[in-house]
């Protein structure tokens, strides 16, 4: 134990300039759903502090190809991040915003060099996610958080209607 | 009660509504209050029922219709219509911040006899010299003063439309009215006049009384800052109401003032 801390340490020492940066890396699974109308929901991804205001907007899926800007109509959706930082943030957010994804595992990968993880603060946060289905439900998922915390972490969390697996995985 | 009285009394609620307290309730009923772009638009129903939200006595006539911009400007509503049951208004909302739609009522009741009958009078206060003849005695006269208000608001919440004019009741809000989510507690402060007024019963009741046996009626009484709390049980539309009596007229022939507020408030689930 003592040896392999003393390694890991030397490592440290010996090769700072190649210290991979703090990473998250979050997978989100859209379920696949049978209803007669079927639209892709607008999904928010956010880090929040314990006082609930906003660390951080990670993704915003919405549909951004409806013609004047008319798919921002239905951000609001998503009640939770509208009112936490949607409604003062006004859209598109380069490397935040985008379009809407069909059902599956989506993958999402940030680091504290650069993005919205640049320059926040070590502590406790909650990754949320919340998802809005035009004509169908809404759902918050979330999941505390360390960032970047000492260790690996390996977080999971599970929605029930509009949001399926989520797994969360943190490199300091 | 034969039919014939009933009718005569239900006329004569009418002439007081939204200003006595009747079991009439007033109201404003906005499609939505909380929109995410300019170029949005909501349509607003105005009623006067015995339940909440339906339209099942008379229309809210929009004579005193005030719609005020973010800005301060007073905006026109667009497709005004009156119907058996309820008045609709459209508004596009054009800027970003929060509007205030408001039926605001400014009028004197007049009770008198002439030539031993009884006679009675409605209008506005400036008309009431004219309005009564000279030979009138026994005259009774009472002056209302009441606003029936909804909120709505385009991205961020503001509060210019809050400003308030020193006449009558006013809510200046603690928690901004288009930030109500369920579980949590709002605070409000009632004006009288301009002042803080203290010990205003408010009643609030959540709307689709429909589909309950109970009204579920909550009660808040202001302290001596003019604050009232309320904690929403649950999402959904709520009907807020406070009226007070005084003797602060502004014609001096009029011997007491009738006061009420209303909203039309929106609590979001979290």
């Amino acid at each position: 134990m003592r040896a392999i801390a003393t390694a890991a340490l030397l490592a440290m020492l010996v090769l700072p300039a190649a210290l991979p940066a703090a990473e998250l890396d979050i997978s989100v699974e859209i379920p696949r759903l049978n209803v007669s109308e079927y639209h892709r929901p607008y999904v928010a991804m956010w880090l929040e502090r314990p006082d609930h205001s906003v660390a951080a907007n990670l993704a915003v899926w919405y549909d951004v190809e409806m013609k004047a800007g008319e798919g921002s109509k239905w951000l609001k959706d998503m009640r939770q991040w509208w009112r936490r930082s949607g409604r003062s943030t006004p859209m598109p957010v380069d490397g935040v915003s985008g379009a809407t994804r069909p059902a599956g595992q989506h993958q999402l990968r940030f680091n504290d060099a650069k993005g919205p993880l640049k320059g926040l603060p070590p502590g406790k946060y909650e990754l949320v996610i919340e998802a809005a289905r035009e004509v169908g439900g809404r759902e918050v998922v979330s999941v505390p958080i360390t960032w970047p915390g000492s260790s690996p972490q390996q977080l999971k969390a599970k929605g029930t209607s509009e949001l399926g697996q989520v797994r969360v995985s943190i490199t300091p | 009660m034969n039919l014939k009285l009933i009718g005569i009394a239900t006329a004569l609620t009418l002439c007081l509504a939204p200003l006595a307290a009747s079991a009439h309730k007033t109201w404003l009923h906005p499609s939505g209050t909380v929109f995410s772009d300019t170029g949005a638009w909501m349509t607003v129903d105005a009623a006067v029922s015995n339940d909440l939200f339906y339209f099942n006595h008379v229309p809210l006539r929009l004579d005193g219709l005030q719609v005020t911009a973010p800005d301060g400007s007073r905006v026109a509503p667009q497709n005004s219509a009156t119907g058996k049951y309820r008045s609709v208004f459209d508004l596009e909302l054009t800027q970003q911040g929060t509007y205030k739609l408001a039926v605001v009522n400014h009028g004197m009741f007049a009770q008198y006899q002439l030539d031993g009958e009884n006679k009675r009078w409605r209008g506005a206060p400036a008309e009431f010299k004219t309005g009564i003849p000279a030979a009138a005695t026994d005259v009774e006269v009472s002056e209302s003063l009441g606003s029936v208000e909804t909120f709505a608001t385009v991205g961020s919440p503001t509060r210019s439309v809050f400003k308030p004019s020193g006449k009558g009741i006013e809510m200046v809000p603690v928690t901004h009215p288009n930030d109500l989510y369920a579980g949590e507690t709002a605070t409000f402060q009632l004006l009288l006049d301009g002042k803080p007024a203290a010990g205003l019963e408010v009643e609030i009741i959540p709307g689709a009384s429909r589909y309950r046996d109970q009204p579920e009626e909550i009660k808040a009484v202001t302290g001596a800052d003019g604050n009232f709390q309320v904690k929403w049980p649950h999402a959904g539309m709520y009907w807020l109401e406070t009226t007070s009596t005084d003797e602060l007229t502004s014609l001096p022939e009029a011997s007491k003032r009738r006061l009420s507020y209303v909203a039309t408030l929106e609590v979001l689930p979290q």
